[in-house]
């Protein structure tokens, strides 16, 4: 540290080199990005962009359709439903799921006996393989399951899990059980990288531990906060996995997700509809983006540098 | 500005002052509450787990008859023991030494994820650096594309996917899965996050000694951007370690496939097999985790530790 400070004070033009090639500069960013964007094109964007074209286009005659097919599926029961649920999931479980991980990061970053050990034991779960899971799954939540087993020795009625809306329940809980132990590590690594100089400050001013939390940490968390939630969304998108590996292609009504709907949709061949749908898909997630990126500038003034 | 005179002033206090406020601020909440709190989560969290590997250790009849009401539907509760009454190491046994299949699939897997994961670290180093530290035309929203690209399902785009792959004559070959694999924008977006916190000086300081980009990006970047790295090995890894729609839609021949699909297909007729198999399948991740778990958390640590 003591090294950088110096360089900075040292009267050297720094700015020099950054201003005279800025073109320079960018042609040379440019030229690390060219490899992953090549291979992006070739094999997302390429692929992306035909299946733009698919959406609009009659798949028999190859005439252009305009939004027939759009128009279709906006008219469509279970696409509707499917949206709808794949909305309420990533409503549910993100705030959630940060919550959760930010407290226990925030507990294990005080003295707490055995912290390495509970560390591991809460990130252990990511690394079960996600066929595993659906078989625990059909163990735990099957209406014989265990989950019913433990009902009954507190002698509470059994529930059908798996096939009443207890469903996203059950796909709720296996999220954050699996997710929450890195979401926990990136943020107690968010935790120990701001100066405790500064909460030390503040206790000479007086301020209590809420005040602290709200004026230090989480103006700190900023950029951590960022990449959290983006992991969490992405994360909501892959828990359709164990929905289709417990209850395959037609699961209960309230975890029928997006996927679900996409994957029926290319089982019958529903090209034009499949098109479709993925392309309004790929709004909605980039509408969601937008909104993030938005809110948070791409965390850019805070760590920039 | 109240946060760097803080600052000032924190630094300035007396270091036994700063001591005595901590320790009473960490005294707010006893630790001992701390302790079994977390312990008492810990335990339910690691619970499935402790189940799996009991009921892999367990005896095919004692195994059957604790969960006979979920496979036949029969009467009265499934039951599901951590700690079998005779334990046996036959069925990994069976997979080790019986199970051709269960190899040749683990192998499938192992080296599909060597690939991605080396290929993604590769692409994504330099991509993230790029994106991280030079400004170029389009670069925030070029980004934000590669965001929305991450978070598409796999679905959005299957059957132009499919096409192009055929295409290039890959479909039913290791590359259909393993090229998309390398080139998934999920490394650029992590590894930018990392190589953002490098600090400006350093780069500058490498320059005025007379480096020129590149090896600014070699004795700088790659360095201090080690610990995202490892946090990316740690999860391209498990990411391609648990592929199921890839592998099922662009390998046709059943030998190729990873043990992913092994695992999910082998439930139905083989508990017990299943439960041993999942067990070894999360061995690899495990040594990988052992391995990189203190990068993930002191690692960035440091990469956040400047001012």
């Amino acid at each position: 540290m003591q090294a950088i400070a110096k360089k900075k004070l040292a009267p050297y033009p720094a700015k020099q080199s950054g201003m005279r090639g800025a073109r320079k500069q960018s042609a040379i960013g440019m030229l690390f990005v060219l490899p992953s964007l090549v291979g992006c094109l070739i094999f997302v964007i390429i692929p992306f962009a035909d299946a733009l074209r698919r959406s609009v286009t009659n798949g028999f005659t190859g005439a252009f359709a305009g939004l027939v097919y759009y128009r279709e599926i906006f008219a469509n029961a279970s696409f509707l439903t499917a949206l709808a649920n794949t909305g309420r999931f990533i409503v549910l479980c993100v705030p959630m799921l940060v919550a959760m991980s930010l407290g226990l990061a925030l507990l294990l970053t005080k003295s707490v006996w055995g912290r390495g050990a509970l560390r591991a034991s809460f990130l252990l779960p990511m690394a079960i393989p996600v066929a595993s899971l659906a078989l625990l799954w059909q163990l735990i939540f099957h209406r014989a399951g265990l989950m019913n087993n433990v009902l009954a020795a507190l002698r509470i009625s059994p529930i059908d899990w798996m096939r009443t809306d207890w469903a996203l329940g059950c796909l709720v809980v296996s999220y954050l059980w699996k997710n929450v132990g890195y979401d926990m590590v990136l943020f107690i690594a968010g935790l120990g990288g701001i100066s405790p100089s500064l909460y030390e400050a503040a206790s000479v001013d007086g301020a209590g531990a809420w005040m602290q939390f709200t004026k230090i940490t989480l103006p700190c968390l900023r950029p951590t906060l960022f990449t959290v939630v983006v992991l969490s969304l992405l994360g909501t998108f892959k828990a359709y996995r164990e929905a289709y590996l417990v209850a395959g292609s037609y699961p209960q009504g309230s975890i029928y997700l997006i996927q679900h709907t996409l994957n029926n949709w290319f089982n019958a061949l529903e090209i034009e509809r499949l098109s479709a749908a993925a392309i309004v898909t790929a709004l909605v997630i980039l509408a969601l983006v937008s909104v993030l990126n938005w809110t948070w500038r791409l965390d850019e003034d805070k760590v920039g540098g | 500005m109240v946060v760097s005179k803080m600052a000032r002033l924190g630094r300035s206090a007396n270091r036994i002052d700063m001591a005595g406020i901590s320790i009473r601020f960490r005294l707010a909440l006893p630790r001992a509450v701390r302790t079994i709190f977390l312990w008492a989560a810990a335990l339910l969290v690691l619970l499935p787990l402790l189940m799996t590997l009991g009921a892999s250790l367990m005896g095919k009849t004692e195994l059957l008859e604790n969960i006979a009401p979920i496979l036949s539907g029969g009467s009265g509760m499934a039951d599901l023991p951590l700690i079998p009454s005779l334990p046996t190491l036959k069925q990994y046994v069976t997979l080790l030494f019986d199970s051709p299949k269960f190899l040749t699939m683990f192998w499938n897997a192992v080296r599909l994820a060597v690939f991605i994961v080396v290929g993604q670290v590769i692409v994504g180093t330099l991509a993230a650096w790029g994106f991280a530290r030079y400004r170029f035309p389009m670069r925030d929203g070029l980004f934000m594309g590669y965001i929305a690209l991450m978070m598409m399902p796999f679905q959005v785009t299957l059957v132009p996917s499919f096409l192009v792959l055929d295409w290039l004559r890959l479909i039913d070959t290791a590359w259909a899965v393993i090229l998309p694999g390398i080139f998934g924008t999920f490394a650029v977006f992590l590894l930018r996050q990392f190589f953002q916190t490098v600090p400006n000086e350093l780069m500058e300081a490498a320059r005025i000694d007379g480096a020129g980009e590149a090896r600014v990006f070699v004795s700088v970047g790659l360095p201090l951007g080690m610990p995202g790295i490892a946090s990316l090995c740690i999860l391209s890894f498990l990411d391609t370690w648990n592929l199921i729609e890839q592998p099922m839609t662009f390998l046709r021949t059943q030998d190729k496939w990873p043990i992913s699909l092994y695992l999910s297909k082998i439930g139905d007729t083989n508990v017990e097999v299943a439960m041993a198999a999942s067990v070894l399948t999360l061995m690899p991740t495990l040594l990988l985790f052992f391995y990189c778990e203190s990068y993930l958390v002191r690692g960035i640590q440091m990469a956040g530790l400047k001012e």
